[in-house]
């Protein structure tokens, strides 16, 4: 088990120096990749846990493609982020300010944090033990008949968000000749070619 | 069981049909040349809606209690229907005339109020979330359909990115309460609760879903989103944004608080105080130096807001019942009101500016009689509708002891009845400029006329608020048992 | 759950070598390399002319259509690797609100198909 703690505490840091770069680097698309970073590492923490499922999918959906979509994202702006960064100083204070308040407010709190009696058991009741069945099936069990009105309105907010996307976005240019494959491969001989009985001397 | 589920959430699954089976259509039928058509027959279907949703018999649940039809989300879910209904066929005639109309924009707030739906009706955490995102995805959509305008995309980018910083403080409450108490089902958390008292994770839990919540009803200091987006965004969708969706917040704020917290009241009652009185003086003061009439309407829609979350400090079954009839009430003058701003319009350009009024008593007598009494009714002038609203939710914080409260409220109503009657003064007293042209479609004179009357007579005891008060009252008492 | 870790140790080693190797490297091309920069040589080169523009250029927003739309459909493909893990064990229900899933996402499917947002042009 000392290999699981080192393996955390590794995790951990990475994960926190990773999320400070991420607002600290000057160059956005670092920021992306430092994302990434911090990213794989919730991954590991995940696996730690014994959430492996929810480790892949951080890997497959935000690695693989939410930090995609960022690096568009930081590409398509062209922001001139020297600039905006510039800006940071003056804000710098009260920002820290509300952070270190924040900061003390929870460590305050932290000593007289307790769970209720119940929650350790209430929370394991739904799934099986971790180590006992895989935990994608596990899960399996659980979101598709226990969880189905919750499963469709995931369903629905996707539908929503692909509206979304398109309404948004998407604008059909004038004057651009499209494949209609269709049309393609409807068209019949008789209608592509024409024979025309040119006379010597003369244009069509 | 499946069956009888279904039978619990039929409404919701009907719209959800009606929006899909409406996107399909369009996409190979008429794309938009049948979004006009598809705008009315969305509005008639909520209306439908509403209907069926007030005469179903209440008290269900369904899921194992992620989902609750009592009579409490009834109430809620008809008055979001009957408002949703109401600003979608004011808003075919604006959109249209803007050539902003796609067919998309009646199915997006289908989808939007189907999310409203799922959040009065959440009895968990997580179908709370799903509610709340599946609305605020559809509104940040639309905030930003004019989008060959800056300031429409601005409003819509705004819009998301604070509502999504609000949806996760939201979720970090969320995650800490079910954390501390072991469950996402309200049921769940009351037990834990009641076993073990109100822990200071959970004490952190729900002071940060209040302040997710309060984003999304904007309240102060959680408020600074509401008068750029109000501005920005099409008029048809503002006055969108300031029914349907305060009433779904307000309900869901309630919901949360009194099943799953009600037993340690005490607690969050201080946030929900702290919120009323900000919002209250903040959008009542901010209001003043405001030259856009759209403006002036967010921040009159966040001072409400203070006014409708006093019902929910009160934190007993009298301020909820408030909270309902002061919604209702808001709801009802902010489509009347909208209607007229929805008309305001020069050779052909929409207007929004306070001055552009000057002199309309003038030039168009009957709509600016209405206009004042709309106003006069948000200042909360006796006898009008909504100085009731008011009076309720006063009276409800005095019973539950919080007369300091009720006094601020007072003052602060005292101050903001200066704006909303510094436009009626611009109306009747000032000197005409360029007065607005075009003519008003016979919904919205509808609507406006309806308004200005149900907020001027509503008063008489023959009519006693049409009902309304013993409706919020079953309602109330039905999110207590 | 140790069962578990211990199967993850192959890759906790391999990562830890990944990083080692690319901190050797890295290192010993600071320590070992000679390195004589002059302004011309950190210059960025273009063909022998000074470089026109920034390398950062404004991307067409129809890349962010299909990344988002590529999102959508992963996070659809994620909700089906838990429902095929566990198939052996589902009902009659978990297997029809699987279909209507895929069925609301088909609807959106089929949307933006008929709208034309998965042509280039």
């Amino acid at each position: 088990m000392a290999v699981a703690t080192l393996a955390f505490y590794l995790f951990a840091c990475t994960a926190v120096a990773a999320g400070a770069l991420v607002v600290l680097s000057r160059n956005p698309v670092h920021s992306v990749l430092w994302l990434i970073l911090a990213f794989f590492s919730s991954a590991g923490l995940f696996v730690l846990m014994g959430a492996e499922f929810v480790a892949m999918l951080l890997v497959i959906v935000y690695v693989g493609a939410v930090a995609v979509l960022f690096l568009f994202v930081v590409m398509m702006l062209d922001v001139d982020f020297a600039e905006l960064k510039a800006g940071m100083a003056e804000h710098l204070p009260v920002g820290l300010l509300i952070g270190v308040v924040l900061l003390t407010q929870l460590a305050l709190a932290l000593g007289g944090w307790a769970f209720s009696d119940a929650a350790p058991a209430l929370r394991e009741a739904p799934a099986e033990a971790v180590g006992q069945v895989h935990n994608a099936r596990a899960l399996g069990r659980l979101i598709y008949d226990d969880y189905v009105f919750l499963f469709q309105a995931a369903g629905l907010i996707l539908l929503v968000a692909m509206v979304g996307a398109i309404v948004l976005t998407l604008r059909h240019r004038e004057g651009i000749k499209r494949q209609d494959v269709l049309k393609q491969i409807h068209r019949e001989r008789h209608e592509a070619v024409e024979l025309l009985d040119v006379k010597p001397g003369q244009g069509i | 069981m499946l069956s009888a589920d279904l039978y619990v959430v039929l409404p919701e699954a009907l719209l959800a049909l009606f929006a899909m089976a409406a996107l399909m259509a369009c996409a190979f039928g008429g794309q938009d040349r049948w979004a006009s058509g598809l705008t009315w027959l969305t509005a008639a279907f909520f209306a439908l809606l509403g209907l069926i949703v007030s005469f179903r018999d209440g008290g269900q649940e369904a899921f194992g209690g992620a989902f609750v039809s009592d009579g409490f989300a009834r109430f809620a879910k008809a008055l979001i229907l009957f408002s949703a209904a109401a600003v979608l066929a004011l808003s075919e005639n604006y959109l249209r005339r803007r050539r902003i109309l796609k067919f998309e924009y009646p199915v997006l707030i289908a989808m939007a109020t189907l999310g409203m739906m799922v959040m009065v009706s959440a009895g968990d955490l997580m179908s709370l979330y799903m509610g709340l995102e599946l609305q605020s995805l559809s509104l940040y959509v639309v905030a930003a359909f004019r989008r060959d305008s800056v300031k429409s995309t601005e409003a819509g980018l705004k819009y998301f990115v604070l509502g999504a910083l609000g949806s996760g403080l939201l979720l970090y409450g969320a995650s800490l309460i079910y954390g501390y108490a072991g469950a996402t089902r309200f049921a769940g958390i009351a037990e834990a609760v009641h076993e073990g008292g109100l822990s200071l994770g959970l004490l952190f839990g729900v002071a940060f879903l209040c302040a997710g919540l309060a984003f999304k009803i904007s309240a102060v200091p959680f408020h600074m989103w509401t008068p750029d987006v109000y501005e920005g965004s099409p008029t048809a969708v503002t006055a969108f944004f300031a029914t349907a969706p305060k009433v779904a917040a307000g309900a869901l704020f309630a919901r949360v608080l009194f099943d799953a917290f009600g037993e340690v009241s005490a607690e969050w009652r201080q946030i929900l105080a702290f919120l009323a009185v900000a919002s209250m003086f903040l959008g009542s003061i901010a209001a003043i130096v405001q030259t856009n009439i759209k403006r002036l309407m967010a921040y009159s829609s966040i001072a409400h807001m203070g006014f409708a979350l006093m019902g929910l400090a009160a934190g007993t079954q009298q301020g909820v019942e408030a909270l309902l009839v002061y919604l209702s009430i808001y709801v009802a003058m902010n489509v009347g009101a909208f209607a007229f701003i929805m008309c305001m319009e020069r050779d052909g350009a929409p207007v929004t500016g306070i001055g552009d009024l000057a002199g309309l008593a003038r030039t168009r007598p009957g709509q600016a009689l209405a206009v004042s009494a709309l106003m006069f009714s948000l200042a909360g002038v006796p006898p009008l509708l909504g100085f009731f609203g008011k009076w309720m939710v006063f009276v409800a914080a005095v019973d539950a002891g919080l007369a300091p409260l009720a006094v601020a409220g007072a003052v602060a109503s005292v101050i903001g009845a200066f704006y909303y009657l510094r436009i009626v003064k611009i109306m009747y007293f000032d000197e005409p400029g360029l007065s607005l042209t075009g003519s008003m479609p016979f919904a919205h004179g509808l609507a406006l006329t309806a308004a200005a009357l149900v907020m001027s007579l509503g008063w008489a005891p023959g009519l006693s608020g049409f009902g309304v008060p013993e409706l919020a009252a079953t309602a109330a008492a039905a999110l207590f048992n | 759950m140790e069962d578990l870790l211990r199967e993850y140790l192959p890759i906790l080693i391999f990562l830890a070598l990944a990083v080692a190797l690319g901190l050797v490297l890295i290192l010993a091309a600071a320590v070992l390399a000679v390195r004589r920069p002059d302004p011309e040589k950190v210059s960025a080169y273009e063909c022998g002319f000074n470089a026109f523009d920034d390398a950062r250029m404004k991307f067409d927003v129809r890349f962010y259509l299909v990344s988002i739309l590529f999102i959508i459909f992963d996070l659809e493909v994620a909700f089906l690797f838990p429902w095929a893990a566990a198939f052996p064990d589902h009902g009659e229900l978990a297997f029809w609100s699987m279909m209507v899933f895929l069925a609301v996402l088909t609807v959106g499917f089929a949307y933006e198909w008929k709208k034309g947002a998965l042509e280039w042009e």
